[in-house]
């Protein structure tokens, strides 16, 4: 899912303080997985700027709404009827829906309430983990299961760097290295042939270096 | 055990501790609450083990918000004490109050007041 980490507060406040009518858009799903713009994300924030506004003496309106998902228009599309009652949204959407929802409502501020992170797995409570980078065109077939590209720091396709020492990374000596964990899956796996085979050259045209990047399904097109 | 306590408090009864979450403590603040103290057992006495634990955690990231935002950390706290300490529970809601009273009224309170002064006069 995608990973996200909430904005710190006084950041938010200054980005609405000239807004009186101010709606709080979360999303219910991966920001509502990670806790960082969900439903109950929601009311802590609508509640927290309600209390720090009247404490400074301003009357502000503070609105909840939670979508569905803010990156589809269907769920979109249900706050049409009272866009227009806010002069600002802060959306708790990642960086996905806040865009889509200020593609939708040209005339309205969209204002980012959380720090997209990554596209990651729920470790351990309180704990998300980068897993993968998006770059189009996947390797794990042949890396077991494990990503070279999200998880090294170099993005090195035929084994490790010279900085790998003790599993760990040379950048961190909390950071696994990644090719130690595929080297030990590959021979888990009974593998370690695969390991063997220079990898041909990666195709980056379908990384972000290509641009941004789209899928067209002409068979699910209406 | 006929205690003295307070009588400018109201408890509200949970379960456990670990029921209460951020925004039970903030909404009570948004209401006009000039102060708000959790009272959980013993650490390590929670029957659902980290109950207070988790209590505590709360807590700590309500007073941490309400610092920030003016409103004053030091209105919220936590305390333990096990079922049989009636007279600690008198005497921590001694102290609360009189913390609270030592730190006024609540800027929320005040700016509610005030609105609602408006409103009537209006
Ligand atoms: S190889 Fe590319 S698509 Fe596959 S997990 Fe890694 S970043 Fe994601
Ligand atoms: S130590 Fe391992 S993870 Fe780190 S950069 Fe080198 S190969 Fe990549």
């Amino acid at each position: 899912m995608i990973i996200a980490e909430k904005k710190p507060i006084e950041e938010i406040i200054q980005e609405v303080k000239d807004f009186d009518r101010i709606l709080i858009l979360g999303c219910n799903e991966c920001v509502t997985v990670c806790e960082a713009g969900g439903k109950k994300e929601v009311e802590v924030l609508a509640s927290v700027l309600r209390m720090y506004f009247m404490a400074q003496g301003q009357e502000k309106t503070i609105g909840e709404r939670t979508l569905e998902r803010q990156c589809d228009h269907e769920y979109l599309e249900e706050i049409r009827n009272i866009i227009d009652d806010y002069d600002a949204v802060v959306s708790l959407a990642c960086g996905v829906g806040v865009q889509f929802a200020a593609e939708k409502y040209l005339t309205t501020p969209l204002l980012p309430g959380v720090n997209t992170i990554c596209l990651g797995a729920n470790e351990d409570r309180g704990l998300w983990t980068e897993r993968c980078q998006a770059c189009g065109t996947c390797v794990l077939a042949r890396t077991g299961g494990i990503c070279p590209v999200s998880r090294c720091a170099k993005r090195v396709l035929n084994g490790p760097c010279g900085g790998s020492t003790n599993g760990k990374c040379e950048i961190s000596k909390d950071t696994d290295c990644a090719w130690q964990l595929i080297i030990d899956r590959l021979k888990a796996l009974d593998k370690m042939d695969d390991y063997e085979k220079v990898a041909p050259v990666k195709d980056w045209s379908t990384d972000r270096a290509g641009g941004p990047r789209t899928v067209i399904r002409e068979d699910v097109k209406i | 055990m006929r205690l003295k306590i307070p009588t400018d408090f109201r408890i509200v009864r949970l379960p456990c501790t670990g029921k209460i979450d951020i925004i039970h403590i903030l909404r009570a603040f948004e209401k006009g609450a000039d102060g708000l103290y959790v009272v959980g057992c013993m650490e390590g006495d929670c029957h659902f083990n980290e109950g207070n634990f988790q209590a505590r955690k709360r807590v700590e990231q309500a007073a941490g918000i309400l610092d920030k935002i003016g409103v004053g950390g030091e209105r919220v706290k936590m305390y333990n004490l096990s079922s049989g300490e009636g007279p600690l529970f008198a005497q921590y809601s001694m102290e609360m109050v009189n913390k609270i009273k030592e730190l006024g009224p609540s800027p929320v309170k005040l700016a509610k007041q005030r609105m609602q002064k408006k409103a009537d006069a209006a």
